[in-house]
């Protein structure tokens, strides 16, 4: 328990992708079977533990010691989960023979019934040090809250084995925790484990963005170009009766969009945009946003916001493999199967006509709904691989938007930067002339070079008005202040912010030193993109 | 507990109130038989002084009254002529200052740091400065003294604060830089005790590489090494024309926290923050502060060192300065002793 203990600490304080990969290899080498596994499914959230609710555990604690002096920890530290780890009294030098294992943990509360819950958790709090009474508050309170996706488990697990990640991704589903098996096989002891179960998930294709001087070498015959959709990748998988919707990278969300899970009466495994609204009018992305992230859906949102997919690629029908044809033969298959498919839930992604690239620029520059970010290419004789091969599928971007800003807070960075000051903060002038203030839209922390990070961060040391711990706000007025010129996405509407909008994708594309701050951007230029 | 507070200030110990014999007046602890002040915060005339902590011992006094090592780091820190005349208290001996007896005890807190008893027609307060009662290889233990009134620290005065084993700390930050060779560790400690303690540890632990030290602990780690016979082990300057940056890879580097969020750390390979301090306990001040690994090492006692120093001593009376009266002044009700918070300014909350 002292190591899964230590590993939650440490995930949570590492920044870095690279450092919390070290981290989890190395837990998974070094600790045994069953508790690793389990590690792997409370971190990935596939571990079943009825949960506990936080007045029952502020119940057990005051029944143990003073309520003042209890409400007075919970006051300092303001997490109920911690104060309770660190105040819950243990018999002065009392350390217990044998501490539980992760595996003792989670087999003791998987076997509680409802009504002796309460109590199996206070045994097991008594039996464990500090450390280790706050992974087990963790994992009974739900949701480890450490800043590691699956998705980043799941590399950690491909470098522990040295095999590709969509090795994983195209086992995962079949498995189950301790996942014994796949250590096992991670660890060169046994076989790679079958693909038993029905459904799974086959790792997508990927494609490159076009750079400079690529399109010169390609002949556009070559290519098929379809308009890039800003949705969410999908695969639909159907398959003796089983219905998943995956992820790009393998993740199960039928439970976030069951209105088009249910839909899913085929046998085939489709691959598209999971796009919100009608196929005949396309919903924008904030109204896709209205899906996103929710724990559960109500009926109410899915009639508002339907859930669609536009399929541009297909798998496999009816058990027949289709991903060594070519692309050109799959997509006369995909026509003619969508065809037979609930036209309200499913359509495809047209074809866009072109005769030279630019002719394609044309339209890449001026698509026809605010959805399309720019457009795909995809070699007519390609066949569907697994990764991001350089060659085959390209996408090329509409050119970001961009906005002049005046720098507002900068806050110093972690890691090799935590000696910089190198997230900032930005805003752009709102309110009567004469009378303009600052309101901030956004926060970016990359796009410049090193060189620029180190003139901005002695600009925001020799600039600071104010400091609030690893904040500082910079002068910014109508004199004075450091002009960004910050590209993003796309814009959406925000209840959040007080400027009303949030950015998508920003970053700092130029420092403007030559641009006076009255002339930066005003917020009306922002809320015009909002409306088109 | 204000109606308790004051029953406790009206307590009368034969015909005499303790706070007749010791009470805060805005230069800082003063007694008026003895006609001296406890860490006084400006200039006096006659200041004893605990610890060589600077917002506890400061200059300008005109005699100061501490235990040796108290007067060492004081004189390093300021420059000899820090205070008119000196004179160094021997632990356990007993002094008479006017009609006062005064004795200083060690209080583990920090090499020097003393605990001063001061009696007085047949009743003994014992003023404890900051203290701990871990095990410390670099200052002599905490010694429980009996009394009629504690006045105790609170530093770390809530229940949440339990510190751990320091030498699980230390495992902890051996067992991270292992993990990360290419990386540096930056462990950020108070230059005086907290710097030498981290370091004594990780020589006991086994760890027997050079230790690259920031500027601002040299002296006093000298000090530590050359005239107290502490074996701290190799200790080098962190300095950039010692080498360049590929010289601190898997290096351990300590140094005053503030130094970390400075441009001096660029020196350093994708450093790891490390902060050596109690109040690394709690999460999210790791977070806030942008460590990354937490050590949680202090030098003044967690909240069952302070219950258990509170019923050690005997006293029927505690007096709760600087930190988290509140709660400490509850445990206290709630055990039938009686106790007040004792307000002193000046001092670091943030002090460990």
């Amino acid at each position: 328990m002292n190591r899964f203990a230590e590993l939650l600490d440490r995930l949570v304080l590492t920044p870095s992708r690279n450092g919390k990969l070290t981290l989890l290899v190395d837990y998974f080498r070094t600790v045994e079977d069953p508790d690793r596994g389990l590690a792997l499914a409370a971190i990935t959230g596939d571990l079943n533990i009825a949960a506990v609710k936080p007045a029952m555990l502020r119940t057990l604690v005051t029944e143990r010691m003073d309520p003042v002096l209890f409400g007075y920890s919970y006051d300092y530290v303001g997490d109920l989960a911690e104060t309770v780890s660190l105040v819950w009294p243990q018999t002065p030098g009392h350390i217990p023979n044998r501490q539980p294992t992760l595996g003792d943990v989670v087999a003791k509360l998987q076997t509680a019934s409802r009504s002796d819950g309460p109590k199996v958790l206070a045994g097991l709090l008594d039996s464990a040090g500090i450390s280790a009474r706050f992974a087990i508050i963790k994992l009974v309170t739900g949701g480890l809250r450490i800043g590691v996706s699956a998705r980043l488990a799941k590399q950690a697990l491909a470098d522990f084995g040295k095999v590709d990640v969509a090795e994983i991704e195209e086992l995962w589903h079949g498995l189950t925790p301790p996942y014994i098996s796949l250590f096992a096989w991670l660890e060169g002891k046994a076989g790679k484990p079958e693909r038993t179960a029905l459904a799974l998930f086959s790792p997508v294709m990927l494609s490159n963005p076009v750079g400079d001087g690529d399109l010169e070498k390609l002949d556009p015959a070559d290519y098929a170009a379809e308009w890039k959709w800003d949705g969410i990748r999908v695969q639909a998988v159907c398959e003796g009766g089983v219905r998943r919707l995956y992820s790009r990278t393998g993740d199960d969300v039928s439970g976030a969009f069951p209105d088009l899970a249910q839909a899913m009466n085929f046998s085939a495994a489709l691959d598209g945009e999971l796009l919100v609204g009608e196929p005949a009018a396309t919903g924008t992305f904030s109204d896709l946003q209205q899906r996103l992230n929710r724990k559960s859906v109500t009926p109410k949102i899915q009639q508002q916001y339907p859930a669609f997919m536009r399929c541009y690629d297909v798998l496999q029908i009816g058990g027949e493999d289709l991903r060594a044809l070519p692309f050109r033969e799959r997509r006369i298959r995909l026509e003619a199967f969508i065809r037979t498919l609930d036209p309200s839930r499913f359509d495809l992604s047209p074809l866009v006509d072109f005769a030279d690239w630019p002719a394609l620029e044309e339209l890449r520059r001026a698509p026809p709904h605010p959805i399309i970010e720019g457009v795909m290419l995809k070699r007519w004789d390609s066949p569907y691989l697994a990764g991001r091969p350089k060659g085959p599928w390209f996408k090329w971007k509409r050119d970001p938007h961009t906005v002049d800003a005046v720098l507002m807070y900068a806050q110093r960075g972690h890691g090799k930067r935590s000696s910089f000051y190198s997230d900032y903060t930005f805003g752009v002038w709102s309110g009567p002339e004469g009378a303009e203030e600052l309101v901030p839209v956004g926060k970016a922390y990359f796009g410049f070079t090193d060189e620029e990070l180190k003139q901005i961060d002695k600009y925001v040391r020799d600039n600071t008005v104010e400091r609030f711990g690893p904040v500082r706000s910079v002068r910014a007025d109508r004199k004075q202040g450091l002009v960004l010129e910050v590209a993003f996405e796309g814009l959406n509407r925000s209840t959040r912010h007080k400027s009303g909008v949030a950015m998508r994708f920003p970053r700092i594309s130029r420092l403007r030193w030559d641009k006076p701050t009255a002339e930066a951007d005003r917020i009306e230029t922002l809320q015009e993109l909002l409306d088109r | 507990m204000q109606q308790a507070s004051r029953a406790a200030i009206s307590h009368y110990l034969d015909g005499m109130r303790a706070s007749d014999l010791l009470h805060p007046r805005p230069e800082g602890l003063y007694c008026p038989p003895g006609d001296f002040f406890i860490d006084p915060v400006r200039p006096v005339n006659r200041a004893l002084i605990t610890h060589g902590h600077s917002d506890h011992a400061r200059s300008g006094h005109r005699s100061v009254l501490a235990t040796q090592q108290t007067l060492d780091i004081m004189g390093l820190r300021y420059g000899e002529d820090f205070a008119g005349t000196t004179q160094a208290a021997i632990l356990g001996e007993a002094m008479a200052l006017n009609d006062v007896t005064v004795t200083f005890h060690p209080a583990g807190h920090v090499l020097g740091s003393a605990q001063i008893a001061v009696k007085h027609k047949g009743k003994r307060i014992v003023a404890s400065g900051d203290y701990k009662r871990q095990k410390d290889a670099t200052c002599a233990p905490f010694e429980p003294v009996q009394c009629d009134v504690f006045i105790t620290e609170a530093t770390f005065g809530l229940p949440v604060f339990r510190h751990p084993p320091d030498t699980e700390e230390i495992a902890r930050l051996l067992r991270s830089a292992a993990q990360f060779p290419e990386r540096s560790h930056l462990v950020g400690a108070y230059a005086l005790g907290k710097a030498q303690r981290v370091m004594r540890l990780l020589r006991d632990a086994g760890y027997d590489k050079p230790i690259y030290i920031h500027g601002a602990l040299a002296k006093l780690s000298e000090y530590y090494q050359s005239r107290q016979g502490i074996d701290l082990g190799q200790l080098e300057p962190a300095t950039v024309d010692s080498g360049g940056k590929q010289d601190f890879t898997g290096a351990i580097v300590v140094g005053p926290p503030s130094a970390f969020a400075d441009r001096w750390a660029r020196r350093f390979p994708d450093p790891i923050s490390c902060f050596a301090s109690g109040w690394m306990r709690i999460r999210q001040r790791a977070k806030q502060g942008g460590v990354e690994l937490p050590l949680i090492i202090s030098d003044h006692a967690d909240w069952d060192e302070l219950t258990a120093t509170i019923k050690e001593t005997g006293a029927g009376e505690i007096w709760v300065t600087h930190g988290r009266e509140e709660a400490l002044v509850r445990w206290c009700e709630l055990e039938g002793i009686a106790a007040r918070p004792l307000h002193l300014v000046g001092y670091e909350d943030e002090g460990d």
